[in-house]
């Protein structure tokens, strides 16, 4: 631990939103949202930008009043406490670092007005975490981007919240330096073992740092669960898309059998568990990622569901991966991921592959929804 | 001065004298050439009465606008204004000073509300803050001899109140001076306050209270410093046209409340060039060396 704990602190509870909701006007920003974030988790709120995220957090933090809802944490109802009075604090989108003070003062200022007297030893381990020993005499206009960032992470470390709150914290910086701090940010974050909520719209990011990620979408949550749980069950085509890719191929539930669906995709008869389906009747999605996708010759016997033949339309070799794009004989183009392992030829557009798939890795959607949600969403911006 | 990144020993001898040195010249002698309209505005109309002012502060203090003046270099003249009007120097810094920190009180919290509260009325108010310049200075200030005249409603309202004696009035006093001042030099507050806390990131005073500031510590640890060049030019704008002011104590005071504008100003009408030229470099002095001393005190350089 990089400072004394407070004492007298109470112990450290699970964040619960309870049907928060935040309306601005007319306009619901955050709609009925329910969440439990367990204490000591990385926690990512994910979703595209204008979700609601932002307003999420600052109800947490007590910087905007909800319209209805609780916010708890542990066994307090923090809802209407005051932002001073939380034992919560913030990194925020911008940092909002103070001008006029030095990264010492920055680093200082939450202890200070607790009324620590003695802060030389906190903020020193806390500037030495974030290794920035050496800049506590600077100004923050004399740092770099990242070194700002880090110093908004100790500002707010240091006062060993219950929970941490991050906005899109690596936003501002560039890619090499993202990929770097989203190593740090979590390193810190397992030696403090702070509860850390982490919004972003970076589906990679969210993935790579978080124990768990709630999809936020149009300002309620769509899925939440641990990152591979969400990418290989979706459980909404927004989710789907928005993680990862998917295709999703328009299709038929005919029947039970044993613990299968079977399922009639555009004359292919496939079959896939039944506990993977978000609908067991009617008309569905059917989902399959496109690593998934197993392009064979068209003679070959291999193993798994067939979606019968299809032409390849495009390739893009990226190296690590062959990326194909084929056209299905429904006239449906579907995404296909071939690791370039080398154990089989590469193949060109125009020929003739035989698509398959294995039922325990497809995923079956409610068809009321849009094929297409979360496709173009700003997830790498 | 070689521009160019190859051995600087050598290239002087190569290039032909002209080429290599003519263009940086040229672009020196262009940038005079720009610099001459500012330069002559200020020799013409800043620095030369300037000297004419000092040179007259030494001018033989017998002579008159009959008998002209001689220049015998009479320090003598500093000594006698000090000696002679010390107590309307004293008195024109106090009021000045006290209408400052009037202007400051009431600036604030104006100029706050403007810049976080006013919302859509932001602009309405601003016009308003500035609106007094629509009419002449002597007019509004005319205007306060009416308000605070004997048989007015302030005066009628304060003696019921008990605040001043049944014959008291406020009128030729000290107390109508600094109002007027306060009144007249106010927007001058307001505006440059305005401009600093408009600036000030809403972001950072949400962070304070994020880090256990309460909305007042919030203010004194982040608004008030981050306003501190506002605070600054602003007091400077007040104090230092003020302490010069010779219309409020000429209209709203009376022969005891003179302020040393008010001395410049009639040794002026009488033709003592010598005495009203050396109070006034006296006032300059005290003024810039004052300045001069505030700024290094607030630290203002300090800020960002
Ligand atoms: N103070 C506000 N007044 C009106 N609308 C707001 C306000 N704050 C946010 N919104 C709206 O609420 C939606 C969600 O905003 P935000 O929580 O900032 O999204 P995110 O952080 O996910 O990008 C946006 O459409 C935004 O325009
Ligand atoms: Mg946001």
């Amino acid at each position: 631990m990089p400072a004394d704990p407070v004492s007298g602190a109470p112990p450290p509870g699970d964040l619960q939103l309870l049907s928060l909701t935040k309306r601005f006007g007319e306009f619901t920003a955050v709609d009925d949202l329910d969440l439990v974030v367990p204490a000591g988790s990385f926690f990512a709120l994910l979703g595209p930008s204008g979700c609601g995220k932002t307003t999420t957090l600052r109800m947490v933090a007590g910087l905007e009043v909800p319209t209805t809802g609780e916010v708890r944490l542990g066994e307090q109802d923090i809802t209407w406490a005051k932002p001073y009075k939380r034992p919560v604090n913030t990194v925020f989108q911008s940092y909002a670092l103070f001008p006029h003070l030095t990264v010492y003062e920055n680093v200082a200022f939450g202890l200070r007005r607790q009324g620590r007297k003695e802060v030389t030893e906190p903020v020193r381990d806390m500037l030495r975490l974030v290794e920035l020993e050496s800049f506590g005499a600077r100004k923050p206009a004399q740092l770099s981007g990242g070194q700002q960032q880090r110093v908004a992470l100790a500002r707010a470390l240091i006062n060993q919240p219950q929970v941490l709150l991050l906005d899109e914290p690596l936003g501002a910086l560039d890619l090499k330096l993202r990929r770097q701090m989203q190593i740090e940010l979590k390193s810190i974050q397992g030696e403090v073992g702070t509860t850390f909520v982490h919004v972003t719209h970076d589906q990679e990011e969210a993935m790579t740092m978080a124990d768990t990620i709630a999809v936020m979408h149009r300002g309620v949550i769509e899925q939440m669960g641990s990152p591979a749980e969400l990418y290989e069950s979706p459980r909404t085509t927004f989710v789907a898309n928005f993680l990862g890719q998917s295709n999703l191929v328009p299709c038929a539930i005919n029947g039970r059998d044993g613990g299968d669906l079977v399922i009639d995709a555009q004359g292919a008869l496939v079959r896939m568990p039944a506990e993977r389906a978000q609908v067991h009747q009617g008309k569905a999605w059917l989902g399959v990622r496109p690593e998934k996708i197993i392009l064979g010759s068209p003679g070959e016997d291999l193993p798994g569901n067939s979606l019968g033949e299809a032409r390849i339309v495009d390739v893009s070799f990226v190296g690590v991966s062959t990326q194909y794009l084929v056209r299905t004989s429904w006239g449906q183009e579907l995404m296909a991921f071939e690791q370039n392992t080398g154990a089989r030829p590469l193949m060109r557009a125009g020929d003739q592959v035989h698509v398959r798939f294995a039922g325990a890795h497809a995923f079956l959607l409610d068809h009321d929804q849009d094929a297409r949600a979360g496709v173009d969403e700003d997830s790498a911006a | 001065m070689t521009s160019s990144a190859g051995a600087p020993s050598v290239a002087p001898e190569l290039a032909p004298d002209g080429d290599a040195s003519s263009p940086p010249r040229r672009r020196r002698s262009s940038a005079w050439f720009l610099l001459l309209p500012g330069a002559l505005w200020l020799v013409a109309f800043f620095l030369t009465p300037m000297v004419q002012l000092v040179a007259t502060s030494l001018y033989d203090p017998s002579g008159s606008e009959e008998t002209g003046y001689a220049m015998t270099w009479a320090w003598g003249n500093y000594v006698d204004a000090l000696d002679f009007y010390l107590e309307p120097f004293v008195r024109g810094f106090a009021y000045s000073a006290i209408a400052t920190a009037l202007c400051l009180v009431i600036g604030y919290p104006l100029a706050y509300a403007i810049a976080f509260k006013a919302g859509r009325w932001k602009n309405l108010m601003l016009v308003l803050v500035i609106a007094p310049f629509f009419t002449s200075f002597l007019v509004r200030t005319l205007a306060w001899k009416l308000i605070l005249s004997d048989n007015g409603f302030v005066v009628g309202i304060a003696k019921t109140l008990g605040l001043i004696a049944d014959d008291g009035r406020l009128l030729a006093t000290g107390f109508a001076v600094v109002a007027g001042l306060t009144y007249n030099f106010l927007p001058f507050m307001v505006l440059p306050l305005y401009v600093s806390l408009e600036k000030i990131d809403h972001r950072l005073i949400e962070a304070a209270g994020d880090l256990y500031s309460s909305p007042a510590q919030g203010f004194r640890k982040v608004t008030l410093p981050l306003s501190m060049p506002g605070v600054v030019a602003g007091t400077l704008l007040t104090f230092i046209p003020s302490a010069g002011d010779f219309i409020n104590a000429q209209l709203l005071g009376d022969t005891t409340t003179q302020m040393i504008g008010n001395v410049i100003e009639s040794r002026f009408e009488v033709g003592d060039y010598p005495a009203a030229a050396a109070l006034s470099v006296t006032l300059m002095v005290l003024i810039v060396a004052m300045v001069a001393i505030y700024i290094r005190r607030a630290g203002t350089e300090e800020l960002l």
